[in-house]
């Protein structure tokens, strides 16, 4: 292909994402947004998996029989997100195995929040509730990114998400309405999430070197601050109401802004753990390449047993 | 009656209280995710038949009783899973195995508890048959695929029916208190499809490539609440939330 014709498809291309057009699999796209996309898609897709493994850690010890039923429904449909955000990212050209190595040799990035110890009861509460309000704080805006089906898996995830984060913020309310022991589990829940929780939204937008481009993508639709300013907005008058103190003494209500003002995030702790060095980075990597390895012979197993199966039909006994 | 009753219904329920409980120890750590949301998605669903039962059972046993004191409260010999449940995770053969020589039985069971004059009983069968006919499928699907799949997958299938093969004969033990309210309607008749079940999980060995085990002698116990070693583990784990917290609403 010529110069000329690259550029004109380009411009036709972007011309397509001013106009709020979807950008299907099969279209042309520019080499930077296919590998921005499979970076993003699978990232998101990651996350979910290796969030299975902080709550996957409570349901052998959920307090009641509905709770664990709605934990174990909650982290299989992070399961189920992560399979569909790796079919998304398939769609661009990418297996999901090449996808997973690069998840396993730490090549790829997941969430943060998930290299953080879930402890406590209380801590099933705060995950639902900051982490999947955070989550849903950054995928409501990608319902309308450009490229289709990323867009249309967000759209699923979403409903699910903002399921989990009422149901996070319902066992918060549980708490506050026990015993003081309860109400205490729940405080120190927040206390420890609260932070990283407000890490979600990534480096400042002046520290951002890939907001601009993604911005005009579409693939970021508000920036790291604005998004984090939100959640912060919302989340504070949710916290009031059920009697937690969010653990931040320069949090205050800007009557000028119409916004909350807050303190600093610890800037060093967030590089730090982003950087591999938290408190579960290790533990996380190695419980997924665990599975990974001890699975191998079971996926061996599958493929060699179609293979030898693809053209006989067999009766079932059962 | 109502006491039998509620023997009975832990009996059942305990089963799929406590394989529940060893599903739910490998969420997050499946072989790929597809095989992860199956196995999650049985948990559920035995988890969802527990509730209904154990919420039949404090009914009848009323006072302070609810679904949770059955499934939390009891000490481990009033448990009464039988003990091929609560066998442990050895890996992904053994877990297919269990399920599958639980689930063969548990379709025969849940068919013939629809029938059963207990409407409650009759009605969480009727519900619960949809959901392990799908189990049964899933388990038997993958037996034949572990069995006849790579040489690794077959010794590691053979090995799991080896070792749990051992555990089946005690599904159908039923005592004197079950016999009564298997003569009065209530209760399966477990003895009416033992050699069906039999015949079913031979005939899905064989289509593996499987071989069952020459066996004399069977073990026994759960059903009385003589368990394995591995039951005061998986109860601590369970239990954990309502013993250091009790009275507690959550």
């Amino acid at each position: 292909m010529s110069e000329m014709e690259i550029k004109s498809l380009e411009e036709r291309f972007n011309q397509r994402i001013a106009n709020d057009e979807k950008i299907e699999a099969k279209d042309w796209m520019p080499e930077k947004y296919r590998k921005t996309h499979i970076r993003q898609i699978s990232q998101h897709a990651h996350s979910e998996i290796v969030g299975m493994l902080p709550e996957g850690n409570w349901i052998t010890r959920c307090p009641t029989l509905r709770r664990k039923v709605a934990l174990l429904a909650k982290v299989q449909d992070e399961g189920g997100h992560g399979l569909y955000l790796y079919s998304a990212a398939e769609t661009l050209g990418i297996s999901r195995e090449e996808l997973i190595d690069q998840l396993l040799s730490g090549e790829a990035k997941y969430s943060s929040i998930f290299n953080y110890p879930a402890l406590t009861w209380a801590d099933m509460g705060a995950i639902g509730w900051l982490v999947d309000g955070a989550a849903i704080m950054n995928q409501v805006a990608l319902i309308n990114t450009s490229y289709g089906p990323y867009s249309r898996a967000m759209i699923r995830i979403c409903k699910e998400e903002s399921f989990h984060q009422r149901q996070g913020y319902e066992i918060m309310m549980a708490l506050m309405n026990g015993t003081q022991e309860q109400r205490d589990m729940a405080q120190d829940a927040l206390n420890r999430w609260w932070w990283p929780s407000l890490m979600m939204f990534g480096p400042r937008d002046a520290e951002s070197p890939n907001t601009e481009q993604s911005m005009r993508w579409k693939l970021k639709r508000k920036t790291n601050d604005e998004l984090r300013q939100a959640f912060v907005d919302q989340t504070v008058p949710q916290a009031e109401l059920i009697g937690l103190r969010i653990p931040d003494d320069k949090l205050k209500w800007n009557e000028e802004r119409k916004h909350y003002d807050f303190g600093d995030i610890d800037w060093e702790e967030f590089w730090q753990v982003v950087n591999g060095h938290g408190p579960c980075n290790k533990q996380r990597l190695e419980a997924r390449r665990k599975a990974h390895e001890d699975g191998a012979w079971v996926r061996d197993a599958a493929m060699a047993y179609a293979e030898k199966h693809a053209n006989k039909t067999y009766r079932q006994a059962v | 009656m109502s006491k039998e009753l509620i023997q009975y219904i832990c009996t059942v329920a305990d089963n799929n209280l406590i394989l529940g409980q060893r599903l739910g120890e490998l969420c997050g750590h499946g072989p790929n995710i597809e095989t992860d949301i199956a196995l999650t998605n049985i948990g559920l669903d035995l988890f969802g038949q527990v509730r209904s039962y154990f919420q039949y059972a404090a009914k009848l046993e009323g006072g302070n009783s609810s679904e949770d004191t059955f499934a939390f409260l009891r000490k481990e010999n009033e448990y009464k899973n039988v003990l091929l449940v609560e066998q442990p995770n050895t890996d992904f053969a053994y877990t297919i195995v269990r399920q599958f020589l639980y689930d063969v039985y548990h379709i025969r069971f849940m068919e013939n508890l629809q029938k059963s004059s207990d409407e409650t009983l009759a009605a969480i069968a009727a519900k619960g048959v949809k959901e392990v006919a799908y189990h049964a499928r899933f388990s038997a699907d993958w037996v034949r695929r572990l069995g006849d799949g790579t040489e690794e997958s077959h010794r590691r299938a053979q090995q799991a029916l080896d070792d749990l093969y051992t555990y089946t004969d005690e599904l159908f033990h039923q005592n004197e208190s079950e016999l009564s309210l298997v003569n009065a309607g209530i209760a399966v008749n477990t003895a009416q499809f033992k050699s069906d079940y039999y015949q079913t999980i031979h005939a899905v060995f064989a289509e593996a490539t499987l071989t069952v085990p020459d066996q004399k002698y069977f073990l026994k116990g759960g059903k009385k609440g003589i368990h394995s070693e591995h039951m005061g583990y998986i109860l601590t784990e369970m239990q954990y939330m309502q013993r250091t917290y009790p009275n507690m609403q959550w």
